[in-house]
């Protein structure tokens, strides 16, 4: 790795505020996203959607809408019979629904015009005949109703997934504690909302070859998609994905607009463009999941926890896109923060006819991440400690491994609270739980929460032994340097990193560089922009092919300079001997030097995750390279007569490992802030309550988002504990400081009118509700009383490393009869 | 869409400082006469409904959102797209500091904001905070928190005004 390179030269990239390398023509508006790609002879399509959200189709008649001057073709679900989906568990959809749908936006008929006028036109003349299902709208509904079924596979009536895991005994660690706390708790659905729609352009070539350009987060797995469900060779599938105008875990399923686009670019012989609506876009959706949970947690008098149960409950909407990693991942990261010995997850995620949930920034932890925090937050009150000493004396040890073995890399939390709590005055801020003497005025509040998050998926989604990222490196003997990578910038910065890092290993500026990235004819495998993986695994595959090109490098000019090999460097756009740096050449000089010597000049580089100690079923969701570590503290004012929630500022630090652009890193963390604002105080999946399941606000005005006016002020601090895994030590920063923003804020509404709001988003009525049930001597808590009975499968056990534990099922018999 | 409404009208008008004309259908709003008869696809479209602020160009002067002007309306008026906002290949101040600042994550709404911010300055030289939020509150951003953008305006503001500055260290490595 890169770090202990011989010759180590200060870094001259890695750690510096440069401009990214697409960051010009974003601010000249000449990047080329999908839908401003166009083509000669391009025709465009548009998706007939069902307004019906459980109906059985009965029958289609396109005569009409294909007699329309100006239509090439109408497609149905009969033309595209093969299924498909993100997980290979979860292959349910088809592009086209062919004998039912399942929500209201659910894709029934596509047609392909000259223009996309006269596709729309024509797509209101398709009659399509329904016959209506009752529908499920909630949690509660698809445990209770178990017919019809929304699909016919899955852990039986309406439950697409069931899973009970337990590490250790969990009753045992509640008998030992001094307090144990069961809380309810519910946190709405929310999107994505980046401000480009999804689009797509296919086109059939000549060469019966076929190009898709998709705004997507992940063109390796669309394009495993479309060899499916199209039934071509994937040689002869070519995708590339397009920057993305924001993504957030919105363009990460393989979507039907893409895959109908190619099929009726195949039929066609044309280009073909679909560019998808606002209200389209809500109907796309895969955002966060609604999750109903209850967290049972045993402690001592100290504070340190002694067992924690956490029950989660999906709402999954209507199909199962990333739901099974979703439902793990709402118990997976519980252990990744404080120390929890003893630990027992049950989650199940349910079918209902509302769009499809699937992962946004945070993928299935944001929420349980609030009811760990709130609940936290309870504790310290019930034990009279202070909230943010609770957490920093409890914290998970670093390089160790938890309950449910994940391994633990660099942990910075303790600094990262430390850092919050300074800078944010806490200790003449915080009154304590006696409100008696208020430090703060009766309506200002500050509250605390930490989080942790992944450095990528230790498991790819589908089973397979090769890297998860792959980079190839060309270097030309004009001195030019092309990075080839299967990743896609969604805004992040991606392709950026990719030059920082090579351009720090062979001594160049990244400017010099050449960046292709996501197209799958030209670059090699990434699997896509998702669970903050890209930093850290193209990385280090980044790494892993710069240092094969300058050892090449190193090579030839050492043997032409006639210093010895250990004594060259890179640095400046020159390869020279460190001891008499005169004396060396160019960099396009070692080029030719080292094309004459050993041939045209490519490497390659890949990058596996580490093995995860775990081995028992379901094993597969949670381990990472490393975790980053966030603390944030909120100040708020809450107004009681409106119950109008105003967040004034947010202390926030972040264990980033190590930053390789500190300038991107402050980006995405005050980005991050900004998308756990909105989920906190207003963003939400409504839907009209008669059972109808039509969605209420499938538009930007009333789908309510925060504006320059609603953004809080944020103080950012930046914690460098470089974990061994990560290139040059960086960790994620993508979406780790969304975390902690929901949990502190409700934490700092409490301490400012003494009400609990635990439902997620905190909106003004809620407040209300709970200071007026307050002043009638209520508890002043707004949020669910009980959960749903579910009838769990016995849990899987798994002995934990402090009790002697391998990482595998225990047997079923005989443990704990 | 019967014949008639398909029957293009012409009009006349200054496009980033240059005379143009354009034929279109006369259903057209002025984002998609740019974007599908001119081939300027810098303008960007999010909602198509007023309500992103992305679709923001300069008319006369003004900022207005491109999906509710009919590219009608455009005639004989002076239209300003962000491909008119750089001269030649110099960027404009502003486009500077926000590819400087990091203003511009996955730049899908920054030729709006640029547009308005823009405005903004030319009226406004020296905007505090406050006034930059209230200008710039119609477009929304879901990348940036906004907050690289305030300081990247701030930041070419100065600089128009003839002043040396740079970024706090504090708003680039975040606080000690």
């Amino acid at each position: 790795m890169s770090n202990n390179r011989k010759n180590e030269e200060p870094l001259r990239v890695v750690g510096k505020p440069f401009r990214k390398v697409d960051a010009r023509a974003k601010c000249m508006g000449q990047t080329k996203f999908a839908d401003d790609i166009v083509l000669p002879r391009m025709i465009y399509a548009k998706i007939l959607r069902s307004h019906h959200p459980h109906a059985l189709i009965k029958r289609i008649d396109a005569s009409k809408a294909l007699a329309t001057p100006g239509v090439f073709a109408v497609i149905t679900g009969q033309d595209l019979p093969n299924s498909y989906g993100i997980l290979p568990v979860s292959q349910d959809e088809h592009a086209l629904c062919i004998d039912k749908v399942r929500f209201i936006g659910d894709p029934v008929a596509a047609v392909v015009a000259s223009d996309e006028d006269t596709a729309f036109d024509a797509m209101n003349l398709i009659e399509v005949e329904y016959e209506n299902l009752p529908s499920i709208s909630t949690i509660d509904e698809a445990l209770l109703i178990e017919e019809p079924r929304i699909h016919e596979y899955g852990d039986g009536g309406n439950i697409h997934k069931k899973v009970s895991l337990e590490f250790g005994d969990v009753e045992e660690g509640f008998a030992e504690a001094d307090l144990v706390r069961e809380d309810t708790f519910f946190y709405e659905g929310n999107t994505h909302l980046p401000l480009e729609q999804h689009a797509a352009i296919a086109y059939f070539d000549t060469d019966n070859k076929l190009t898709i350009w998709s705004s997507t987060q992940t063109p390796h797995y669309v394009h495993r998609a479309l060899a499916k469900v199209l039934e071509l060779p994937a040689s002869h599938v070519r995708v590339i994905a397009t920057p993305n105008g924001g993504g957030f875990g919105g363009k990460s399923d393989p979507f039907n607009h893409e895959i109908i686009v190619c099929k009726l670019s195949m039929i066609t012989g044309r280009p073909v463009k679909c560019t998808l609506t606002r209200e389209e876009v809500f109907y796309c959706h895969r955002g966060r999941h609604p999750v109903l949970m209850q967290v049972k947690t045993g402690v001592k008098k100290d504070g340190s926890i002694t067992g924690m149960h956490f029950k989660s409950f999906l709402d999954g909407g209507a199909y199962g896109s990333y739901g099974v990693a979703s439902t793990f991942y709402t118990g997976a990261l519980q252990t990744v923060t404080y120390d929890v010995p003893r630990y027992k997850f049950q989650g199940v995620r349910v079918f209902t006819n509302k769009p499809p949930c699937g992962p946004k920034r945070g993928h299935g932890t944001p929420q349980p991440r609030y009811a760990v925090e709130v609940q936290l937050d309870k504790i310290a009150e019930q034990l009279a400690l202070d909230p943010a000493q609770i957490r920093r004396q409890h914290l998970v040890k670093p390089y160790s491994v938890t309950a449910n073995y994940l391994r633990i890399g660099s942990m910075g939390l303790g600094k990262c609270i430390d850092k919050v709590v300074e800078g944010s005055d806490w200790k003449s801020k915080f009154s304590g739980w006696n409100k008696e003497n208020r430090k703060l005025p009766f309506g200002k509040g500050i509250g605390i929460a930490c989080s942790s998050y992944i450095c990528g998926a230790g498991l790819p989604i589908y089973w397979n032994s090769m890297p998860q990222s792959g980079v190839q490196l060309r270097l030309d003997r004009q001195g030019g340097v092309c990075v080839m990578c299967g990743s896609i910038d969604i805004g992040q910065g991606s392709d950026s990193i990719l030059a920082y890092i090579v351009a720090e290993v062979l001594g160049i500026d990244p400017f010099d560089i050449r960046i292709v990235t996501a197209d799958t004819d030209l670059t090699p495998v990434d699997l896509g922009s998702y669970s903050s993986r890209v930093t850290l695994m193209t990385g280090n595959a980044a790494i892993q092919a710069a240092e094969r090109a300058r050892e090449l490098l190193v090579m030839a000019v050492s043997e032409k300079l006639g210093v010895p090999i250990e004594n060259i460097s890179l640095a400046e756009r020159r390869v020279f001997d460190v001891e008499n740096p005169d004396v060396g050449v160019s960099f396009a000089e070692a080029v030719v030097l080292a094309e004459s010597k050993f041939g045209t000049i490519g490497t390659v580089g890949s990058y596996s995750p580490p093995p995860s100690p775990g081995k028992f079923k379901g094993a597969g969701v949670g381990p990472s390279p490393a975790y980053s570590y966030t603390a944030a503290v909120a100040e708020v004012d809450v107004d009681p007569s409106t119950g109008i929630v105003v967040v004034e500022r947010i202390w926030i630090a972040h264990d980033i490992g190590q930053s390789i652009n500190p300038m991107l890193v402050m980006g995405q963390v005050e980005g991050s802030v900004y998308m756990g604002l909105g989920e906190i105080l207003m963003e939400e999946m409504a839907y009209r309550g008669n059972r109808n399941v039509v969605h209420k606000f499938p538009s930007m005005l009333e789908y309510k988002s925060p504006t320059t006016m609603e953004m809080c002020d944020v103080k950012t601090y930046l914690i460098e504990d470089a974990d061994p895994n990560g290139p040059f030590g960086a960790k994620e920063v993508g979406q780790g400081p969304l975390l902690p923003v929901p949990p502190a804020v409700a934490n700092a509404v409490y301490d400012a009118v003494g009400v609990r709001i635990d439902e997620v988003p905190i909106m003004p009525e809620k407040v209300l509700k709970a200071l007026r049930e307050k002043a009638k001597g209520g508890d002043g808590r707004y949020g669910p009383d009980s959960v749903p009975g579910v009838e769990w499968p016995p849990p899987m056990r798994v002995l934990t490393p402090a009790e002697g534990g391998d990482g595998r099922e225990m047997p079923r018999v005989a443990v704990h009869s | 869409m019967s014949e008639t409404t398909k029957q293009k009208v012409h009009i006349r008008f200054t496009l980033n400082g240059e005379p143009s004309e354009v034929a279109f259908a006369p259903h057209k709003t002025l984002l998609e006469v740019l974007r599908e008869d001119l081939n300027l696809t810098g303008t960007k479209h999010g909602c198509e409904l007023g309500e992103c602020g992305t679709c923001a160009v300069l008319v006369d002067g003004r900022a207005i959102l491109s999906c509710l002007m009919l590219g009608l309306d455009a005639a004989e008026r002076d239209v300003k797209s962000i491909e008119g906002m750089a001269d030649g290949a110099q960027l404009h101040p502003l486009q500077e500091t926000f590819a400087d600042t990091g203003a511009a994550q996955c730049g899908y709404c920054s030729p709006g904001f640029l547009l308005v911010a823009e405005e903004l300055l030319k009226k406004n030289p020296s905007p505090t905070r406050q006034v930059i939020k209230e200008a710039l509150s119609g477009n929304i951003c879901r990348c940036t928190g906004y907050i690289k953008i305030y300081e990247a305006v701030e930041l070419a503001a100065a600089r128009m005004r003839g002043e040396e500055m740079e970024l706090p260290r504090e708003s680039v490595y975040g606080y000690e």
